[in-house]
């Protein structure tokens, strides 16, 4: 039996208890990836040398420092793969795109920086969408990544590596970005948690941008507990994203209460998903929480802002690949890169602007009005994530349009900027993943991970 | 009637520096009409008064002292390290002015 310890924590313990050295679990990650990845295609890059390199330096620290290791190196142990927009010196990063297919960074990500000085080893690099642009995984330009529940179903997007990453065990825990939903939706429909952080808690530097308003720093665990962990480490300024800031963060109050907000529960939604979350908020009143009916009214307009705000930033964002200093040529851009492009080009083009790009920015503010009158209310936000478990490979790739409603329950959070958190809770009748998100306001992360880990307790 | 004319579709890729194939026109005037026919409901949001939101940090001028971090700088040879396409530790880029006639 090869050892899968699932938690930061049990992995800890049975380095600690030498039970398994950290190059033993590189080895058995390693083999799971060589087994399982050719059908999955969740991995892009194997980063089998600089594994083995980090695991031969946790294995000393571990003989040098005993139990005092977890001072210095809280991560250590902690086998992690990178979503392929995180820059890591030296391993390739391709941003799912085929016009990075060949670039090799001088330099990381801040995160990846974090994460490693606290003991960290990077395993792979993972499969997304290219550039991120997707919720399915289809956009990749190196092929779609398959649901290991069932290969027939999609991962979920943009951070589809990723979420199969840890669902099926070929890291223990992965990074990820969230612009409307990259994180969350991937882990609903691969039965992992996913956290997306306030905008501004954790630097974005050294990752491939996106939407730069939207774009939020996160990760994906199978536990409540090792997101917190996780956070603990990547979180905080870092002097190179001037968006960061060193958050006060709230704590959960003795008494907490939640809202339900109508609107997210709109005609179309599947009446599985429904039910799952609605019991999922019968397990958080049984442990004393108090369940609060709200309303978020410019829910329905979040997809509209978000499709025009979202293209234009990415417009500007791609803007910059000619392929002088690295990277192919514009020629290169896959079909929905080159989309996004020029539906963001046409909505801040002269005589366009006001109509679209201007207005999407006011409707913006009233989305996040009804997000601080709710938490006038509320210490967080129960809701659907999406509004299916996962969907048939094929079944939205031919039509924009309904693909881009996939994001309707998650991409507010991105247009308000505020942190959520997106927890399993069983599977359908199809044996495909169901969950739940919680949001809660600007640096209630705390609120968040203790509502998470009180739910991942009582449903055990 | 689409949102979008092939010529609209032209405007935006020479803005984008895009080149597109014949298909790639009609696909995208037909996918960016639907698209853009669809975010015209935001008309009916009132929004009169309203302040646009740009960013959501209520940051302003995030300013620090102008020091060179010799250890975060890359060397001309890593910054360099990207292309092929080099001379005298410069970057080779395409000519932007040329001759009257010249492309």
């Amino acid at each position: 039996m090869k050892s899968f310890p699932l938690t930061i924590e049990d992995t800890q313990k049975l380095l600690l208890d030498k039970d398994i050295t950290a190059v033993g679990l590189v080895d058995n990650y390693l083999e799971n990836i060589s087994k399982l990845n050719p059908e999955l295609n969740a991995i892009l890059t194997v980063a089998e040398e600089a594994a083995y390199e980090k695991a031969k330096k946790v294995d000393a620290l571990i003989t040098q420092f005993g139990e005092k290791i977890k001072e210095s190196y809280p991560l250590f142990g902690v086998v992690v793969a990178y979503k392929d927009l995180f820059l890591t010196k030296g391993i390739r990063t391709t941003a799912g795109s085929k016009v990075l297919e060949s670039y090799v960074p001088a330099y990381s990500a801040t995160v990846v920086n974090r994460l490693e000085d606290a003991g960290a080893i990077p395993v792979a690099k993972t499969n997304c969408d290219a550039w991120a642009h997707g919720a399915s995984g289809e956009n990749s330009d190196f092929g779609p990544t398959k649901n290991p529940f069932n290969k027939d179903y999609v991962p979920g997007g943009s951070s589809s590596g990723s979420a199969v990453s840890v669902a099926a065990k070929m890291s223990l825990v992965a990074t990820g970005t969230d612009t409307g939903g990259s994180i969350r939706q991937p882990a609903n429909f691969t039965g992992t948690v996913g956290f997306k952080p306030t905008y501004g808690a954790v630097s974005r530097y050294g990752i491939v941008a996106m939407a730069s308003s939207l774009d939020s720093i996160g990760h994906i665990t199978n536990t409540v507990k090792d997101s917190r962990k996780i956070f603990e480490v990547t979180k905080g300024e870092d002097r190179k994203d001037s968006t960061v800031k060193n958050g006060e963060f709230k704590q959960p109050k003795a008494r907490l209460k939640v809202g339900i907000p109508k609107e997210y529960f709109i005609e179309g939604i599947d009446p599985e998903v429904k039910d799952s979350v609605e019991e999922a908020a019968k397990v958080f009143e049984k442990e004393g929480i108090e369940l609060v009916e709200i309303s978020l009214p410019h829910t329905k307009y979040a997809i509209s802002v978000y499709y025009i705000v979202q293209p234009a930033e990415v417009a500007s964002n791609l803007g910059r690949y000619d392929a002088v200093r690295f990277g192919a040529g514009r020629d290169s851009f896959g079909a929905e890169a080159k989309r996004r492009i020029m539906l963001g080009t046409y909505v801040l083009s002269a005589g366009y602007y006001d109509a679209y790009y201007l207005k999407a920015m006011k409707v913006r503010s009233r989305i996040i009005e009804d997000f601080d009158k709710a938490f006038n209310k509320v210490d967080a936000i129960i809701a659907p994530v999406s509004p299916t478990a996962a969907f048939k490979l094929g079944e939205k790739a031919n039509d924009p349009l309904k693909m881009y409603l996939a994001d309707i329950l998650t991409v507010p959070a991105n247009l308000a900027g505020i942190p959520a958190l997106a927890i399993p809770s069983g599977v359908n009748k199809k044996g495909l993943p169901l969950g739940f998100q919680l949001m809660g306001p600007r640096f209630s992360e705390n609120v968040l991970f203790a509502l998470g880990e009180l739910y991942q307790e009582a449903a055990k | 009637m689409r949102k979008l004319s092939e010529k609209d579709i032209l405007h935006v890729a020479k803005l984008a520096k895009l080149s597109l194939s014949k298909e790639e026109i009609a696909r995208y005037q037909k996918q960016l009409s639907a698209v853009v026919e669809y975010v015209e409901e935001l008309n009916e949001v009132g929004t009169e008064e309203i302040v646009p939101t740009s960013q959501t940090t209520g940051l302003e001028d995030v300013l620090r002292d102008d020091e060179i971090l010799t250890n975060d700088c890359l060397s001309s040879q890593e910054a360099l390290s990207g292309t092929d396409k080099t001379v005298n530790n410069y970057f080779v880029t395409p000519p932007l002015l040329g001759e009257r006639g010249e492309k």
